[in-house]
């Protein structure tokens, strides 16, 4: 099966593709972007957590066929010209990475969330970021993070 | 995972004349059971036919007030739905207290509706189970079972082929369960109707069956008729967030001069199927409306739960979550919130 992606705006074409593969296999093996990773291969965990046509979803569990003809965004797409996004700043300052394994998954939901509400309260930011689990920092440092990102977007 | 062939449809017709031709073969909605069940060799099909952008994803107005909603419309978009938020607040809050947000992206109303149950037993090819494997005899029965049913199981042996303890893990179907829905389908003999109280069923003798949709029907939309009185769901887990329901409930509440003029109760978390409270709501009706009434009612419903060796808290949970709901429910007043 012949895959053709837009992956960060930029067109993907991979041949061969077998139809048991996930668009996170095929972003990670076939398209060379290992950002999102790659955990509990069954939802729970977040970690592979990518924009497809512009909604957060857990790459695992969509089938090959079903990123045909789509808009993919992964982490690494959050960055611009270089520049770390203010979320990715944020997770950096407020050290809310240990193994960093969660870390892409966070990255793109706590971005998701920010962009559909730039002020969370806490609540909001732990419901927005329920389906990403991290089992080293405890959490208190992501929220931490997204506090801080939605500080700075409030106050540029 | 099993060798299969990835399909798409020009319409949904096609994908149910390629199903009729697939007995092995499965449609795929979000995926976000199917894949999964895929990957852990529980479900193996030869063939998937992708339905996620082949039924609709429009949420129409039905004349009487009502909704028709696409099969294929995300359980996210239908939470956000501004319709189903004012005229049916417990289906907008089912939604919201399942799965994660991702997956509310991915998964697609039909497929909500065909999840298979989370017990373990099932999910783990390993072990005996007459759902994913007839006649191999039930592990939950003896075993862990903390969050299983306690109402309408099949309960005959660990060994016997039609034991089965498990619950539907579903929140929306509770709700589509409290609001009479009706399930439109397309199978290979053309279009039916099944109201959704007939589409899951008890284990009875064949747990392996979760409803009486015959292969290769494809569920199209589902029809919500007006509701007319306040409602909500309430939901029990084991965390805030991200957990299947140790109990829930959907209930609407008609309240006029303090007395029940007509109410809706399904439980979830508490049987093979969502439960309608059938007993409850006959109890209820023309009764006043108080605590000592809602407490009776539920426990009309109860008196046939038979819990298991560990899930015997499920009652008294499930009791006092129908009454503090209901309570809720008849604090408010019926005439203005409709006005």
């Amino acid at each position: 099966m012949r895959i053709t992606t837009t992956v960060n705006g930029t067109e993907h074409e991979v041949d061969d593709v077998w139809a048991g593969e996930s668009l996170l296999y095929v972003l990670r093996e076939r398209m060379g972007l290992p950002g999102s990773k790659n955990a509990c291969e069954q939802g729970e965990c977040g970690s592979c957590t990518v924009y497809l046509d512009g909604e957060p979803v857990c790459a695992c569990l969509v089938a090959a066929g079903q990123a045909i003809g789509r808009e993919v965004t992964t982490v690494e797409g959050l960055a611009t010209e270089g520049e770390l996004h203010p979320v990715q700043e944020a997770f950096v300052e407020a050290g809310a990475v240990q193994c960093g394994f969660c870390t892409p998954g966070l990255l793109v939901a706590a971005h998701d969330l920010l962009e559909r509400v730039p002020d969370p309260s806490d609540l909001e930011i732990r419901e927005a970021l329920a389906g990403n689990l991290c089992r080293c920092t405890g959490y208190e440092k992501i929220l931490d993070a997204v506090r801080l990102a939605a500080a700075r977007q409030a106050r540029p | 995972m099993r060798e299969f062939r990835y399909e798409r449809a020009a319409d949904p017709a096609a994908a149910v004349a390629l199903l009729a031709a697939a007995p092995d073969g499965a449609f795929l909605g979000g995926g976000t059971n199917l894949v999964d069940l895929m990957k852990l060799g529980v479900a193996t099909p030869d063939v998937l036919v992708d339905v996620r952008e082949l039924t609709s994803r429009e949420v129409a107005d039905l004349p009487d007030g009502g909704l028709r909603i696409g099969a294929g419309v995300p359980n996210a978009d239908l939470a956000a739905d501004r319709r189903v938020r004012e005229r049916f607040p417990v289906l907008a809050q089912a939604l919201l207290a399942g799965a994660s947000g991702q997956l509310r992206n991915r998964a697609t109303t039909g497929g909500n509706l065909l999840q298979r149950t989370r017990c373990g037993y099932f999910t783990d090819v390993t072990k005996p189970c007459n759902k994913r494997s007839p006649g191999s005899g039930c592990g939950a029965l003896e075993g862990v079972h903390r969050n299983h049913a306690i109402l309408g199981q099949t309960i005959a042996g660990s060994d016997d082929p039609a034991t089965c303890v498990t619950t539907h893990p579903s929140d929306m179907a509770v709700a589509m369960v409290a609001l009479d829905a009706v399930v439109r389908v397309l199978g290979p003999d053309g279009e039916r109707e099944i109201p959704i109280a007939e589409l899951h069923r008890l284990p009875g003798s064949d747990p392996s069956r979760d409803t009486t949709l015959r292969h290769g029907e494809l569920v199209t939309a589902i029809d919500v008729p007006a509701l007319g009185m306040p409602s909500r769901y309430r939901k029990v887990r084991d965390r805030a967030s991200f957990a299947f329901a140790l109990v829930s409930v959907a209930a609407a509440l008609d309240v006029r001069d303090g007395v029940v003029r007509d109410v809706r109760l399904a439980l979830g978390g508490v049987a093979h199927k969502p439960w309608r409270a059938s007993a409850a709501e006959y109890v209820l009706r023309g009764m006043p409306a108080t605590e000592a009434s809602f407490a009776a009612a539920v426990e009309s419903e109860l008196e046939a739960a038979t819990p298991l060796r560990d899930n015997a808290f499920k009652v008294p949970m499930a009791r006092n979550v129908v009454v503090r709901t209901l309570l809720d429910l008849a604090g408010r007043d019926t005439e203005r919130e409709l006005a």
